[in-house]
């Protein structure tokens, strides 16, 4: 690929950033991030703890690291399964109409009523409070956000006469589906699934926040910004670092999200 | 002409990013009342040209020079304020896109009431009273309900009539209209045309008509010019510019005008489709319990195409010709009938599906959705062998740079159709259906979206191919001066039925059906001149007067008897 503009240039490198340090975090810390060291309490950053240290003492930089990766992986394994089983049943309710459509559509909208947190919840309480049920119950709560918005973009390509023009050639409508209609919902999709990554963060904080979330004392950065809240009087770095991390890393993949986006629409080549 | 000029444009010179020059000195006066066209491709700066008298070119248009006066006033250096009352108020205009340029959201008699209530303040009874006169004046049977009623619930002609009721409700002394009527069918063109003239006439309003349709144009204003690349070619009054055009530009919008040519032999084989008593029905809208009523679209078709024959069917919109093509291709089932392929019923399974999958192609209107924008152009026309078992890659590789050169886009397989013109990706679109060497060839408009000067090199092409691999054509068309080119055969539709059906030459010499003269009313028969022009004659063009002549109460202008020569300079 080609970086053409100095905002994806920018969003590679945060995004290089993050996958770096969850990779790091996974093998290899500063301190043990569960390590309670009572001495080290509230250490404020400096040459010790780099980023400070916690209520208990934990290094924060540490936490930060191994948090890195539990973040990224829900995150990335949540959009992930959104977006595949959404954009699935978007283009088959779009494309097929009929009863698949008025099936379909009816669960999807039923699961839209809910609020998404209120839908995790639930469902957490059933599966279990654990990073694979976080990630089950929050991809179930994002799916019919897109399977809703890849429909109504369907909808409208099915119009197009280029799909029509694929029928009567004798394609079969799965060939059509994946090769005339899918790759032209991938704009919004990207834009969507991109925005997705910075609601499953917050989402999963959310959850650590009323405890559903990942399990203390495994660190998410979720977890550990919900944990910073009693203490930010005294020590506002235990809230400002988690922050930064989630801000930097979304703002990253916002950035990157729209190179990929102009980068896969043939129309925007040979513009600058 | 005599007294001040309503309009008078000297050397005015736009040009984009401060290197492209879009329009180079352009000159242009207008008297009070005139009917002024002005006639160019796409991209010849006439819009432009126009849209600065109102300074409404886009902002990334600069004026370099020249000076735009309006009854005097140089508007070009007019505050915005000042603009800004001239607009609407002095000058009006009309846009292309009747589907657009309605505010969907809005009830039409406030969308009506809008211009009245900024520029000339009446109370509200009189405001009342001069919108029901003025809808009355455009032919609406009900004014009070289209007070309440919504852009949505009229046909396209209707809502450009809508746009016009809107301008000359506030009695505009120039009016600018831009392709006012390119999105509109060649019949109710004609009308809306026809209605504008009248409307503008009453008043006295002068007329600024853009096109890049010669004969539309010359049919209804006194002085024409003719611009290309941003420049003036040449202008004069309508009846010289068109009978000895003395630049070359001219004389090849002169040619470009469709004209009869010689049909070639058809052959007396087996029909390579038959329609047979063909009924389509749409159904209604699924309520919660029941359904609406549905919509009959075809009653009772029958035709047969024959090999190597083209035939045209021809119609105004909602006459259900594209229905037709649809249902002839399998895009939708018919409620009653049968569709025969080589005197075989179509069945929609197995190797005779397929068979006549491959048979059967289709061209579509709109070359802008017609072609996947994701795919390359080389991709877009070899997915049409992809299917084609025992072919190998670099065969079909082959085969597609072939095809290319056949539709005159060597080179080009590399690109993606908006790299492309209009004309380069119809061009594509015939090469996808023909590449497979079809027996038959649906094309539904295939050039009614394009320029007439590109709209007559596609025909050629499409015709040239036809003649080479001899595949039979259903050419459907709300255009008969397009059809009279290319067709063997002319079947016309109204309603859902054909109401008429011959050898072309029956067909437009001596048409029977009353709805076949009304049609061939919208377009022009040809006379050549000696000096290398034309003459354009119209037919049948006060017998059939429609109801869009005139409101009740309006005289109407004169018209111009049939067979008479177009206006000869005022």
């Amino acid at each position: 690929m080609r970086w053409t503009s100095p905002g994806a240039l920018l969003g590679a490198i945060l995004v290089a950033l993050v996958l770096a340090a969850a990779l790091t975090g996974a093998v290899w810390t500063p301190y043990d991030p569960l390590q309670i060291d009572f001495a080290a309490r509230f250490a404020p950053p400096g040459a010790r703890h780099l980023l400070g240290a916690d209520a208990f003492g934990r290094d924060v930089l540490s936490r930060l690291m191994a948090g890195a990766s539990t973040s990224v992986m829900i995150s990335l394994l949540t959009v992930t399964l959104a977006t595949g089983l959404g954009s699935g049943l978007g283009l088959l309710t779009g494309y097929v109409r009929g009863w698949t459509d008025r099936t379909i559509m009816a669960f999807i909208n039923a699961l839209l009523a809910f609020p998404g947190i209120l839908l995790a919840l639930g469902l957490l309480a059933v599966i279990g409070a654990n990073k694979y049920g976080i990630v089950a119950a929050l991809s179930i709560a994002y799916t019919p956000v897109v399977t809703r918005m890849v429909r109504g973009v369907v909808l409208s390509l099915r119009e197009r006469e280029f799909v029509e023009a694929s029928r009567i050639m004798g394609n079969s409508p799965i060939h059509t589906m994946l090769v005339h209609v899918l790759p032209n919902c991938v704009a919004p999709i990207t834009v969507l699934a991109t925005s997705m990554f910075g609601w499953v963060i917050l989402a999963e904080s959310a959850l650590s926040f009323l405890g559903l979330g990942v399990p203390p004392p495994a660190p998410t950065w979720g977890n550990m910004l919900a944990a910073a809240r009693p203490y930010l009087g005294q020590a506002a770095w235990l809230g400002i670092f988690p922050g930064l991390c989630i801000s930097l890393t979304l703002l990253g993949i916002n950035l990157l999200g729209d190179a990929v986006r102009d980068r896969l629409d043939p129309r925007m080549r040979g513009l600058s | 002409m005599s007294g001040p000029p309503l309009v008078a444009i000297r050397d005015l010179s736009l040009e984009i990013a401060g290197e492209m020059r879009v329009v180079d000195r352009f000159e242009l006066t207008i008297h009070p009342g005139e009917m002024i066209g002005i006639v160019g491709e796409s991209g010849s700066g006439k819009t432009l040209a126009a849209r600065s008298i109102m300074r409404l070119a886009p902002p990334a248009v600069r004026r370099v020079s020249g000076s735009i006066a309006f009854e005097g006033r140089e508007l070009t250096t007019l505050p915005l304020p000042a603009l800004q009352a001239l607009r609407g108020s002095r000058i009006g205009m009309v846009f292309q896109e009747p589907m657009t340029s309605l505010n969907p959201s809005m009830m039409l008699g406030a969308q009506l009431e809008e211009g009245l209530k900024l520029h000339r303040k009446p109370d509200e009874g009189a405001r009342r009273a001069a919108i029901l006169d003025m809808l009355r004046k455009v032919g609406m049977e009900d004014p009070q309900a289209v007070l309440k009623a919504y852009p949505h619930q009229f046909s396209g002609g209707m809502r450009q009539r809508m746009m016009l009721a809107s301008v000359m409700l506030l009695q505009p002394a120039l009016l600018i209209a831009d392709e006012p009527t390119t999105a509109l069918d060649a019949l109710v063109q004609r009308e809306v045309l026809a209605l504008m003239v009248d409307l503008t006439r009453a008043n006295g309003t002068a007329v600024l008509m853009i096109s890049h349709d010669l004969a539309m144009v010359a049919r209804y204003t006194d002085r024409i010019l003719v611009m290309a690349q941003g420049r003036i070619v040449e202008a004069g009054k309508t009846g010289d510019l068109l009978a000895h055009p003395r630049q070359a530009y001219t004389s090849s919008l002169l040619g470009a005008m469709p004209r009869r040519l010689p049909a070639g032999d058809v052959g007396n084989g087996a029909p390579v489709i038959e329609v047979r008593n063909l009924v389509v029905d749409y159904p209604g809208r699924q309520r919660l319990l029941k359904r609406d009523a549905g919509k009959r679209a075809l009653e009772d078709v029958s035709l047969a195409v024959r090999p190597g024959e083209v035939v045209a069917v021809v119609g105004g919109s909602g006459s259900g010709k594209t229905t037709l093509g649809r249902a002839i291709a399998g895009m939708l089932r018919p409620a009653r009938g049968e569709i025969l392929y080589k005197g075989k019923p179509v069945v929609r399974r197995g190797d005779a599906w397929r068979d006549y999958r491959f048979n059967c192609q289709m061209v579509f209107q709109d070359p802008y959705s017609s072609l996947d924008p994701r795919m390359t152009i080389e991709a877009i026309i070899g997915e049409s062998l992809r299917l084609n078992c025992g072919s190998g890659r670099s065969e079909r590789r082959e085969q597609v740079h072939e095809m290319l050169r056949d539709v005159g886009l060597s080179g080009l397989g590399a690109r993606y159709p908006h790299e492309l013109s209009g004309g380069q990706r119809q061009r594509v679109a015939i090469a996808r259906a023909v590449i497979r060497r079809p027996a038959f060839v649906i094309a539904d408009e295939p050039v009614s979206a394009l320029d007439v000067t590109v709209r007559a090199q596609v025909l050629e092409l499409l015709a040239a191919l036809q003649r080479r691999y001899q595949f039979s054509c259903l050419f459907i068309s709300h255009d008969l001066g397009v059809v009279e080119q290319i067709a063997n055969r002319v079947l016309v539709m109204q309603n859902g039925r054909i109401v008429e059906q011959g050898e072309r030459d029956a067909i437009f010499d001596n048409p029977r059906h009353p709805y076949t003269r009304l049609l061939l009313s919208a377009i022009p028969t040809l006379e050549a001149t000696e000096q290398g022009g034309v003459r354009l004659k119209w037919r049948y063009d006060q017998s059939t007067g429609t109801d869009a002549d005139a409101g009740p109460g309006d005289s109407g202008p004169e018209r111009r008897p049939a067979g008479v020569p177009l206006k000869q300079g005022s």
